[in-house]
C-alpha cells in the first residue's frame, strides 16, 4: 500500500464515519430522503459561498451550505404544512429546484467558479493526495492532503455534537412527545441535525460527491440496523461498516480502474445485501432456519 | 434577426428538433408523473432515474454501440430491478421505505458511475456522449433521437388513454379496484413500466438528478388548481410543455446555459406560484380564509359577551365599558379594542363615552349565536347523552359554524325548547 492509497482510504473512511453516525439518526427518524435532498440541495450554497469567499477551503463554504441545508429542511416542511403538499412531492420539488439553481449558477459564473457538475455528483477522491496544505513560511513544510484535514475536522465536530447532545438526539428520535414533555425542543434538534448533515455533505462533496454521501449516510446505518436493537451498538456497527466499505471499495475501483466513489457506493449496497441475508437477528436465512427448527 | 422571432418561427431544423424533443419529453413525463404523484410515489421516480444509469452502461457494454434500442432496453431492466429491490427490502426486512429508496438509488447510481468511468477509460471511441445521461442534452437533440422519443411518447400516451379509468381507480381506491375484480397487480405493473419508460427518455433531456422534477413538479403544480383528475393531467401536461419550450428558448438565446436545469427552474417557478397563489388551495388564499374565519369567531364572541352582560342586567339597550366585556371574555384589551372598532364599522355596535351598545342588527346576530350555543348544548345532552358539564366547549365551536338550514332543523328536532341544560333561557327572535 503506497502513501497515496492510504491517504485516499483515510479520507473515505473519515467521510464514511461522519456519515454513518448521522445516518443512524436519519433512518430512525424516517428522514433518509431528506438527507438525500440536502446532499443535492447544498449545491447553490456551495457556489454562492465560493463566489463570496473566492476560495474552496473556507469556513464560509460550510456556513453557506449549512444555511442552505436548513433552508431546504424549512422549505420541505413549509410546503408540506402550509400548502398541504404531500411530503414525498415536497421533498422532490424542493431539492430538484435547488440543484437546478446550483447548476445554472455554475454555468453563469463558469469563469469564476472552479467547480463542475461531474465533480459535484461523484467527486474527485482520486485527487486527494494532490491537493496538499503547504505552509508558506519559507521552508515549505508539507502538512499533508487538505481533504484529510477537512473531513477529519468534520468527524471531530460530528462526534462532539453526538456526544454532547446524545440524550436530546436520542429522545427526539425515539419519543418526540416525551422529549417535548421534558422541555427538549424537537424542532431545535431537528434543525441542528440537518445542519450537521449539510456540513458533512459540503465537507465531503469535494472528495466523494453527492451520491456517495447519500450511500454512506443510508447504507451503513441500514446495515447496522439489521444487526442490533441497541442504538449505541448500531452507531458503532455503522461506522465499522462504512470504513469496511471504503477500504474494499477503494481496491475494487483500483482493480477496475474506475470511480472510487462509485465503487464504495456499490460495496455499501453489497454489504447491505449480505446483512439482509445473513444478519443473525433479522437476516432472512436465519429467520428461515428458525422457522424450520421450531415449527 | 430578433432572436424571439427567429426562435418561434421554427425555421431552423435544429431549433425544431430541440423544441419538439423538449416538449415531447416534458409533456409525456408530466402525464405519467401525474399518476406517480397521485400514488404518493414521487421519490420512486427519483430512484428509477438514478437506477437507469447502470442499465445504460450495461446496454453499451453488451452491444458496443450507442444504439438507443440497447441503451433504453438496458435502462428499462435496471430501472425495474431497482423497484423490485425497493419492494423486496421493504416487505422482507424491517427497513422503512424511505431508507430503502435512498439506499437503492445511491447504490445503483454508484454502480452506474463505476461502470461509466470504466467504459470511459477503456478507450472505446464510441462511448463519448454516454455521460449525456447524467446531465441531459436537450439542446443537442437530433432527428434520430426524436424518432425514438416520439415512439416512446406515443406508447405512453396511448396506454394512458386506454387505461385511464384503471389508473385513476388505482390511485384513489385500490381496495375498491380489487373488489370489483380489476387485475390490480397487472395494472400497477403497467403503470410502473410507463414510469420507467418515461424516465428512460426524460433522463436524456434533463439528466439523472433533475428527472424527478419533470415527473413530479408539473403534477404537484396542477394539483393546486383543480380537483378534477382530467383537468389536472391536462394542466400538468401544459405546464410541462411550457417549461420544455422555455428551457429550449433560454439555451437558444444563451448557448452556454444548460437546458435541463432551466427547464426545471421554469417548472419549479410555475409550481411555487401555484403553491402560493392558486385560488382555494394556495397558501395565500388559505391564510386569508383562516383570517376571515378567525375574525368572525372573535367578532361573534365579543357580541356574545355583550349579550351575556345584557342578560345579567336584563336590558339589552344598556351600555357597557370595555372592562366589563373583558370580564366576560378576556382576549386582551388591545385586541378587544380592534374587534370593537371592527364591529362598529360593520354597524353592529355604537359607542359613546367609551361605553358600547348593540345596534338592532348587533343584537340579532348576538342572539342567534347564543341561541345556537344553547340549542347545541341541549342537543348534545338529550340526543348524544353527554353530561351537561362536558358540552360547553363543543358548543363554543359550533355556534360560529352552523348554517341557517341546520339551525332550523335543530330547532324543529328539539321542538323549540325554552331552556338549555344549565337552565339558561334560549332566546328566539
Amino acid at each position: 500500500m503506497t502513501q497515496n492509497d492510504l491517504q485516499i482510504i483515510a479520507t473515505a473512511a473519515l467521510v464514511a464515519s461522519s456519515c454513518a453516525l448521522l445516518g443512524c439518526f436519519l433512518i430512525l427518524r424516517k428522514m433518509a430522503m431528506v438527507g438525500d435532498a440536502i446532499s443535492h440541495a447544498v449545491l447553490p450554497g456551495i457556489v454562492i459561498a465560493f463566489l463570496v469567499s473566492g476560495s474552496r477551503d473556507s469556513v464560509t463554504m460550510l456556513a453557506g451550505a449549512g444555511l442552505v441545508g436548513i433552508l431546504t429542511t424549512f422549505l420541505i416542511e413549509f410546503f408540506h404544512k402550509k400548502a398541504r403538499l404531500q411530503t414525498d412531492a415536497s421533498i422532490g420539488v424542493t431539492f430538484t429546484w435547488l440543484f437546478a439553481v446550483g447548476v445554472v449558477l455554475i454555468s453563469l459564473f463558469a469563469d469564476k467558479v472552479d467547480l463542475d457538475q461531474d465533480c459535484v455528483l461523484y467527486g474527485e477522491i482520486a485527487y486527494v493526495p494532490v491537493d496538499l496544505i503547504i505552509l508558506s513560511d519559507g521552508n515549505g513544510l508539507i502538512l499533508g492532503p487538505k481533504a484529510i484535514y477537512v473531513t477529519g475536522s468534520i468527524l471531530v465536530i460530528i462526534l462532539l455534537f453526538i456526544t454532547l447532545g446524545y440524550k436530546e438526539l436520542f429522545l427526539t428520535t425515539f419519543d418526540p412527545a416525551f422529549a417535548t414533555a421534558l422541555g427538549v425542543s424537537t424542532s431545535l434538534w431537528h434543525y441542528l441535525l440537518m445542519s450537521a448533515v449539510s456540513a458533512t455533505t459540503v465537507a465531503s462533496f469535494e472528495s466523494v460527491g453527492a451520491i456517495l454521501v447519500v450511500a454512506l449516510l443510508i447504507g451503513p446505518a441500514a446495515t447496522a440496523y439489521l444487526f442490533t436493537d441497541n442504538f449505541k451498538v448500531m452507531l458503532v456497527l455503522a461506522v465499522v461498516t462504512g470504513v469496511i466499505a471504503s477500504v474494499i471499495g477503494y481496491y475494487i475501483a483500483y482493480w477496475l480502474d474506475g470511480s472510487i466513489a462509485g465503487a464504495i457506493a456499490m460495496v455499501t449496497g453489497i454489504l447491505f445485501a449480505l446483512a439482509v441475508l445473513f444478519a443473525p437477528a433479522h437476516g432472512l436465512v436465519f429467520k428461515r432456519l428458525r422457522a424450520t427448527v421450531q415449527p | 434577426m430578433n432572436p424571439l422571432i427567429q426562435f418561434f418561427s421554427f425555421q431552423d431544423p435544429n431549433i425544431r428538433f430541440v423544441v419538439i424533443g423538449a416538449i415531447l419529453l416534458t409533456a409525456s413525463s408530466a402525464i405519467v408523473g401525474s399518476f406517480t404523484f397521485l400514488n404518493k410515489k414521487s421519490l420512486i421516480g427519483d430512484a428509477i432515474a438514478h437506477a437507469v444509469l447502470p442499465g445504460v452502461c450495461l446496454g453499451f457494454l453488451l452491444s458496443g454501440t450507442k444504439n438507443p434500442v440497447f441503451l433504453i432496453g438496458g435502462a428499462f431492466i435496471t430501472g425495474w430491478l431497482s423497484l423490485v429491490a425497493v419492494e423486496f427490502v421493504v416487505s422482507r426486512t424491517r427497513i422503512k421505505e424511505d431508507t430503502a429508496i435512498g439506499l437503492v438509488l445511491s447504490v445503483f447510481f454508484g454502480i452506474g458511475i463505476l461502470m461509466l468511468t470504466v467504459i470511459q477509460k477503456s478507450g472505446n471511441a464510441a462511448q463519448s456522449g454516454l455521460d449525456n445521461f447524467l446531465f441531459g442534452k436537450a439542446a443537442a437533440l437530433v432527428g434520430d433521437d426524436l424518432i425514438a422519443f416520439g415512439a416512446v411518447a406515443a406508447i405512453l400516451l396511448v396506454t394512458v388513454f386506454l387505461l385511464f379509468k384503471e389508473f385513476t381507480l388505482l390511485a384513489f381506491d385500490k381496495d375498491y379496484a380489487r373488489a370489483i375484480g380489476l387485475p390490480v397487480r397487472w395494472i400497477s405493473v403497467t403503470l410502473t413500466s410507463l414510469i420507467v419508460l418515461a424516465v428512460v427518455i426524460g433522463i436524456q433531456a434533463v439528466g439523472v438528478v433533475l428527472m424527478a422534477a419533470i415527473l413530479i413538479t408539473p403534477a404537484a403544480a396542477a394539483r393546486f388548481w383543480t380537483d378534477k383528475i382530467r383537468v389536472m393531467i391536462m394542466l400538468a401536461c401544459v405546464f410541462g410543455a411550457l417549461s420544455g419550450l422555455s428551457g429550449a428558448y433560454i439555451s437558444f438565446v444563451a448557448p452556454a446555459m444548460p437546458t435541463g436545469p432551466w427547464i426545471v427552474i421554469v417548472i419549479s417557478t410555475i409550481a411555487f406560484i401555484s403553491f402560493f397563489f392558486a385560488p382555494r388551495r394556495g397558501v395565500v388564499s388559505r391564510v386569508m380564509r383562516q383570517r376571515t374565519i378567525r375574525r368572525t369567531i372573535h367578532d361573534e364572541n365579543i357580541l356574545k359577551a355583550l349579550y351575556h352582560l345584557g342578560e345579567d342586567c336584563k336590558d339589552f339597550t344598556e351600555r357597557h365599558t370595555a372592562e366589563e366585556i373583558l370580564r366576560k371574555r378576556n382576549i386582551g384589551s388591545d385586541h378587544l379594542e380592534r374587534v370593537l372598532m371592527r364591529l362598529k364599522r360593520q354597524g353592529y355596535l355604537t359607542t359613546a363615552n367609551g361605553r358600547w351598545q348593540f345596534t338592532e342588527e348587533g343584537k340579532v346576530r348576538a342572539q342567534r349565536v347564543v341561541k345556537i350555543h344553547r340549542l347545541w348544548e341541549l342537543y348534545l345532552t338529550t340526543h348524544l347523552n353527554i353530561a351537561p358539564d362536558h358540552v360547553h366547549d363543543d358548543a363554543d365551536t359550533i355556534e360560529h359554524l352552523l348554517t341557517p338550514e341546520l339551525e332550523a332543523e335543530l330547532e324543529k328536532l328539539l321542538d323549540y325548547p325554552r331552556e338549555d341544560p344549565h337552565r339558561a333561557e334560549i332566546p328566539y327572535p
